[in-house]
C-alpha cells in the first residue's frame, strides 16, 4: 500500500471515529460537561471555602486543572473502547481486517479519535470551570503536551481492553474498578502532601498522579512531581502499550479465529 | 494465472475440530466458481482465512500469485467479500458505508463517490443512500455489502450466501447483476444452498464435505454424471391411459399431469415423438427437481453411506 493510500485509510477511520462521537454528541460531550459542572459547584463553590487554599491557590483554583485532566483521561479511553469494541461486538471491524490497511494506522486512527475526543472534552470542562474560576496558563506547551500525550496513553489503554473484550461488562470493568480509584488517588482533589508518608510513596506508584500534576503545574506553575518525571513516565506508557497494542492486532487476538 | 489457488489448506480451531483436511482447489482468472457443501462442510471457513479473518493451521493461499503469508497486503488489494452476516454498523448511513470502505483501500472520497453511485444505482440502493444502514430490509443489505465489496473494484469477489433470505424476483436481479459483474472480467466465487443458483450462474464447481473437496469439477462434467432426470410435463388436454410400451417409465399424477423419466440413453425428442403418436399434446414441460440438488445428495451420501 502506497503512502497516498495510506494517509487515505487514516483519513477515513479518523472521519469516522470523530463523526461518530459527534454524531452521539449527548452521550460522548454533553454528560463530562454536566457531572463536571456539580464538581465545581459541590466541591468548588460549597466545600472549597470552608478547605480554604490547597499549594498556595483556592481550593476551586487548585482542582480546576485535576478535574479537566480526569475528564480527558475517562473520555480518551471511553471513546477507544467502546467504538472499538462496538465495531467488533457488529463485526464492522471486518471491513477494515480484511482491507489492506496496516496495523499501525489502524491503531493509529483509533488512537487519534480518542484523543479527539478527549481534546473536545478537555475544552468544553476548561470552558465550564472558567465560569466558576480564573484560569492563568503557566505554560502553554506543558499543558498542551501533557494533555495530548495523558489522552494517547488512555486512547491505547482503551484499545488494548477492547481488544481483550468479550462482552460489554468487560468493557466496564477497567474504568470502574482501576481508572476511577487511580484518578481519585491520583491528586485531582488534593496535594498529595496533606498525606501520611507511607502514602506519599505510594501515590507516587499512580502514574495518573504525574499527568494530574504536571497539567496542574502547566495552568498553576506547582506541581507535586517532578515535570521532566511526568514526561518520562508518560512517554514510556505510550511505547510500551503501543508495542503491546501492535502485538495484539499482529497476532489477531480477539478478533481473529 | 489461477485468480485464487489454495494448497494444503489445514484448519484446526481451539475446540479442536479440524474444520479443513488439507484443501486443494484452483480457480481460473475470470471464473464464476461455485464451491458448495452442507452446513459445517467448511465453507466459510476457507473464505474466513482468504479473507485473512481466519488463521490458518496449514497450507498455502495465493490470490493472483500473492502468497497470502508473503504479500498479504497485495493479496488483500484484489479481493472483495460478501460475507454470510450482516457486518456494516447499524449507526451509519449507506453511503458512509460504502465510502469509507473505499477509503480502508486508499481510494479517494471523489473516486469513492463516483463508484458509490454506480452501484448503487446499478443495485437500486441509489434513494436509499442516505438511510441508516439498520432501516434497510434484508435484500437491501445483502445488496449494500455486494455494493461495499465492489468500492475498490476487486478483481476477485467472494460472496457467501449472498441471496439467503432475499425473495425469488430480487434474487433473479442479483444473478443478472452477478453475471454482468462476471463478464466485465470479475472473478467470483460464489457459495450457496441455492443449488439452482449454482447450477444458472456457475462454470466450474467444487463441492466439500467435512474440510475436504470430494468433486472439483466443471457444471457440464458434474450434471452429465446425472443418470436419469425426471420431467414434469403439463398436458394441454386431459389423458385417461399411458400407452403401451412405457420405456420413459410415464405415470399420471392428475389429468392433466405426466411424470417422465429420461435415462442418459435416450433423449428429449424421443419422449416427444412418443407422446405425439400417442395423440397427447403437451403444454409445457419442466425438471421434476434440481438436477444438481440430486447430485449434491447423491455425491455426498456416497462419501457418508446411511448408517456410517
Amino acid at each position: 500500500m502506497g503512502y497516498h493510500r495510506i494517509i487515505t485509510a487514516f483519513l477515513t477511520i479518523i472521519i469516522k471515529e470523530v463523526t461518530r462521537f459527534v454524531r452521539i454528541w449527548g452521550q460522548t460531550i454533553l454528560p463530562p460537561a454536566v457531572s463536571m459542572t456539580l464538581y465545581f459547584i459541590i466541591f468548588g463553590s460549597l466545600i472549597g471555602p470552608k478547605i480554604g487554599q490547597m499549594g498556595g491557590f483556592a481550593y476551586m483554583e487548585f482542582i480546576a486543572p485535576g478535574i479537566i485532566m480526569m475528564s480527558v483521561i475517562n473520555n480518551s479511553y471511553a471513546n477507544v473502547v467502546s467504538s472499538f469494541f462496538g465495531a467488533k461486538f457488529q463485526r464492522h471491524i471486518e471491513e477494515m481486517l480484511i482491507a489492506p490497511i496496516p496495523d499501525f494506522v489502524i491503531l493509529a486512527g483509533y488512537v487519534f479519535g480518542g484523543v479527539a475526543r478527549g481534546l473536545v472534552v478537555g475544552l468544553v470542562v476548561t470552558i465550564v470551570a472558567l465560569f466558576f474560576t480564573h484560569l492563568h496558563i503557566h505554560s502553554y506547551a506543558v499543558v498542551i503536551s501533557i494533555i495530548t500525550l495523558t489522552s494517547m496513553v488512555f486512547s491505547l489503554g482503551g484499545f488494548i481492553n477492547a481488544v481483550y473484550a468479550r462482552n460489554f461488562d468487560d468493557v466496564s470493568i477497567i474504568p470502574t474498578f482501576v481508572l476511577t480509584p487511580l484518578t481519585y488517588l491520583g491528586g485531582v482533589f488534593y496535594s498529595i502532601d496533606m498525606l501520611p508518608e507511607f502514602w506519599q510513596g505510594v501515590s507516587r506508584f499512580n502514574p495518573i498522579l504525574y499527568m494530574v500534576n504536571a497539567f496542574r503545574y502547566g495552568i498553576l506553575g506547582v506541581a507535586d512531581i517532578n515535570i521532566f518525571h511526568a514526561f518520562a513516565i508518560i512517554l514510556l506508557f505510550i511505547s510500551g502499550l503501543t508495542t503491546f497494542a501492535l502485538v495484539l492486532l499482529r497476532r489477531g487476538i480477539g478478533l481473529k479465529s | 494465472m489461477f485468480a485464487l489457488e489454495i494448497n494444503g489448506l489445514q484448519k484446526v480451531y481451539k475446540n479442536r475440530m479440524h474444520a479443513l483436511k488439507g484443501v486443494d482447489l484452483q480457480v481460473r482468472n475470470g471464473d464464476f466458481f461455485a464451491l458448495l457443501g452442507p452446513n459445517g462442510a467448511g465453507k466459510s471457513t476457507i473464505i474466513g482465512i482468504v479473507s485473512s479473518l481466519v488463521r490458518k493451521t496449514g497450507g498455502k493461499v495465493k490470490v493472483f500469485n500473492h502468497d497470502m503469508d508473503i504479500s498479504l497486503n497485495e493479496a488483500k488489494s484484489c479481493l472483495g467479500v460478501v460475507p454470510q452476516e450482516v457486518n456494516f454498523s447499524q449507526w451509519e448511513s449507506c453511503l458512509e458505508i460504502v465510502l469509507n470502505q473505499a477509503g480502508y483501500y486508499g481510494i479517494p472520497r471523489k473516486l469513492a463517490g463516483e463508484r458509490a453511485e454506480k452501484y448503487f444505482t446499478q443495485l437500486g440502493l441509489w434513494e436509499k443512500r442516505n438511510d441508516k444502514s439498520r432501516t434497510l430490509s434484508g435484500g437491501m443489505k445483502r445488496r449494500l455489502m455486494i455494493a461495499r465489496a465492489l468500492m475498490h473494484e476487486p478483481r476477485l469477489l467472494i460472496l457467501d450466501e449472498p441471496t439467503a433470505g432475499v425473495d425469488v424476483e430480487l434474487r433473479r436481479s442479483m444473478w443478472i447483476f452477478l453475471q454482468q459483474i462476471n463478464q466485465t472480467g470479475t472473478t467470483i466465487v460464489l457459495t450457496t444452498h441455492y443449488l439452482e443458483e449454482a447450477e444458472n450462474l456457475c462454470k466450474n464447481i467444487a463441492i466439500i464435505d467435512k474440510g475436504k473437496i470430494i468433486e472439483d469439477t466443471t457444471m457440464k462434467a458434474l450434471l452429465s454424471k446425472l443418470g436419469t432426470q425426471s420431467y414434469v410435463l403439463d398436458l394441454a388436454q386431459s389423458c385417461t391411459t399411458i400407452p403401451a410400451p412405457n420405456q420413459f417409465n410415464l405415470r399420471q399424477t392428475d389429468p392433466l399431469t405426466l411424470e417422465a423419466d429420461i435415462t442418459r440413453d435416450q433423449n428429449i425428442n424421443e419422449l416427444f415423438l412418443y407422446l405425439s403418436t400417442a395423440g397427447i399434446n403437451i403444454a409445457s414441460m419442466r425438471n421434476k427437481s434440481n438436477r444438481l440438488e440430486e447430485l449434491f445428495i447423491r455425491l455426498l451420501n456416497d462419501k457418508n453411506p446411511p448408517g456410517n
